[in-house]
């Protein structure tokens, strides 16, 4: 076993952890900071797979942005967060079962394709994929207009959320 | 070298887990949670197929940032809509939310 094999478990295991934590704690805001916690090791993983820029993203867009999101959101609503009820409804088995099944159907389904034990071909001398990558997000024949669209996405989300949550007198 | 096999078994579990999340929560805020855990499953899936099929081809990687942007959309106008909810009828419960259920 290499040493990049040692720490993809070690993360592996960490990230997995960190997202059981976040569905089953019973405090909303623990659930954000193991929310927080979760999102970096999947940052690690983009990392271990030489996406640094991904990696990069997932920390200033998910962490900084959507998890402070999620720590507002439940400091907004906290009053409801102390009462000492279920954290689950009265169907949660069906979930669990739902979720087990599904993870035993994709496992089932990886075992019977070939291309599993395929390893990575080494990224070539002078690759630089930040740049690739900024090219083909602006370059006509490649992904321009996905990329404006998920802008036009982001100012229509925008706008909603303002119009949804303003407070009208 | 870490085989293909085990960021796809990393990422359906973590798809897994975030299953769970959405549809046994009661409060809306961590069904979002779980929605965002399912989201980063399938971005980890994204990366890895990039990093393991052609490296030239940066179409895994486009998608991934796509994926981002919305699952920003997607949290905001959640978000929006639990703090409306709350605020007109004081609970945050997804049981309780059921004004259009007849």
């Amino acid at each position: 076993m290499t040493g990049e094999q040692i720490i993809f478990l070690l993360v592996a295991f960490f990230t997995l952890a960190s997202g059981f934590m976040v569905v089953t704690t019973g405090n909303l805001i623990h659930a954000a900071f193991w929310l927080v916690s979760t999102l970096f090791g999947v940052a690690v993983v983009f990392a271990i797979l030489n996406a640094g820029f991904l990696a990069v993203v997932q920390v200033v867009v998910y962490i900084g942005a959507i998890a402070i999101l999620f720590i507002f959101a439940v400091m907004l609503t906290r009053k409801d967060m102390r009462d000492q009820g279920p954290q689950v409804n009265k169907n949660w088995w069906v979930g669990a079962l739902l979720s087990v099944l599904t993870f035993g159907g994709l496992y089932f389904l990886l075992q019977g394709w070939n291309g599993l034990s395929r390893t990575a071909a080494d990224i070539p001398f002078g690759f630089d994929a930040v740049n690739e990558l900024g090219t083909a997000l602006v370059s006509p024949d490649a992904y321009v207009l996905p990329f404006e669209v998920a802008s036009v996405l982001l100012v229509a989300a925008m706008v909603g959320a303002v119009y949804v949550a303003f407070n009208r007198k | 070298m870490v085989p293909l096999s085990w960021y796809l078994i990393l990422a359906a579990a973590l798809f897994s887990i975030g299953l769970f999340g959405a549809l046994s929560r009661r409060n809306a805020v961590a069904i979002l949670l779980g929605i965002e855990l399912m989201l980063n499953a399938v971005n980890i899936n994204l990366a890895a197929f990039w990093r393991y099929g052609n490296v030239m081809d940066m179409a895994g990687q486009v998608f991934a940032i796509i994926v981002f942007a919305v699952a920003a959309a997607e949290v905001a106008v959640g978000l929006a809509l639990v703090i409306s909810v709350y605020r007109k009828r004081n609970t945050v419960i997804a049981d309780e939310i059921d004004l259009m259920k007849w």
